[in-house]
């Protein structure tokens, strides 16, 4: 994947209006009126955040020239998710391991560690 | 394979300001039996690292001033050490010490973890300070890099809000 491509991503993900949106659209298309209604921003000022989702390859936008119906483009998303949980998914494998290891401890009785290193 | 019940609750990561990473991470035993697991090298040889990589060598001197060193090995024998120093040790609820990579001096961090317990739940946060944001940024992507390797000076805002396992999953 491009580096400018993430960068967009995580970009456009910066903002909480814009992540708002993103969730809105994970339910289906809406248009620019229904996007503005929950939030307290005029419809220009949505149509701001509309244009930077749909530089960073977030949304597509439909044909019909009245309604221009918003739609959630998953792609760019998963990858940078992907990117990001990549240090989480390490460490919680390790952590995996520990919660093995640990049942083991606490089902051999207080004294387990102690033993171990006998 | 653990059970269900015996597991924990999962990791979360967030970045805090532009310099740390906040770890978070619940385990099903009382907090003295994880400490131990975090610093005896006995027991950390037994569950520390993932994706085929694991210590070969774990040399752990528990006390203020007192020296750490781990040297992990890689699933192609790729080896990669690190090491720091204690500065408090207050078993079991806290352990601040410095982390740094080898090759890597800009890099160190100073880490501090707290273990509280409750109805026998140990809940582990971790604060990792690093120098500057880069820095932090760029540990993100190592030892368990995937191929993106630039910088990418938006991640912080990114992380601020959104935990890694999360609303966009």
């Amino acid at each position: 994947m491009a580096p400018d491509v993430l960068d967009a991503t995580f970009a456009a993900l910066a903002d909480p209006t814009r992540r708002a949106i993103l969730a809105r659209l994970r339910e289906g298309e809406a248009t620019v009126t229904e996007l503005a209604a929950p939030f307290a921003m005029t419809q220009p000022g949505i149509s701001k955040h509309l244009r930077v989702l749909e530089r960073a390859g977030l949304i597509s936008r439909g044909r019909d020239a009245q309604r221009r119906p918003c739609r959630l483009e998953a792609a760019p998303l998963k990858d940078a998710v992907d990117w990001l949980a990549n240090y989480r998914s390490y460490w919680e494998e390790s952590y995996q391991r520990l919660d093995a290891l640990l049942g083991e401890l606490d089902h051999e009785g207080p004294d387990a560690a102690e033993r171990e290193i006998r | 394979m653990t059970s269900r019940q015996e597991q924990g609750e999962g990791l979360t990561v967030r970045a805090l300001s532009d310099t740390d990473l906040l770890l978070t991470r619940t385990f099903t035993a009382p907090r003295r039996l994880v400490f131990d697991a975090f610093t005896r090298p006995e027991l950390l040889r037994r569950w520390h690292g993932a994706r085929g990589w694991h210590l070969v060598v774990c040399e752990v001197d528990l006390r203020p001033g007192g020296v750490w060193r781990f040297v992990s090995r890689g699933p192609d024998g790729a080896e990669m050490g690190l090491g720091g120093v204690f500065h408090e040790v207050d078993a079991p609820g806290r352990l601040v010490h410095s982390e740094l990579h080898d090759g890597w001096e800009e890099g160190e961090a100073l880490v501090t973890t707290v273990f509280d317990e409750r109805d026998g739940r140990t809940a582990m946060t971790t604060t990792v300070r690093y120098p500057s944001r880069e820095i932090r940024d760029s540990v993100l992507r190592t030892p368990m890099e995937r191929g993106a390797g630039e910088a990418y000076d938006r991640l912080a805002e990114t992380l601020n809000e959104m935990t890694l396992k999360g609303e966009l999953q």
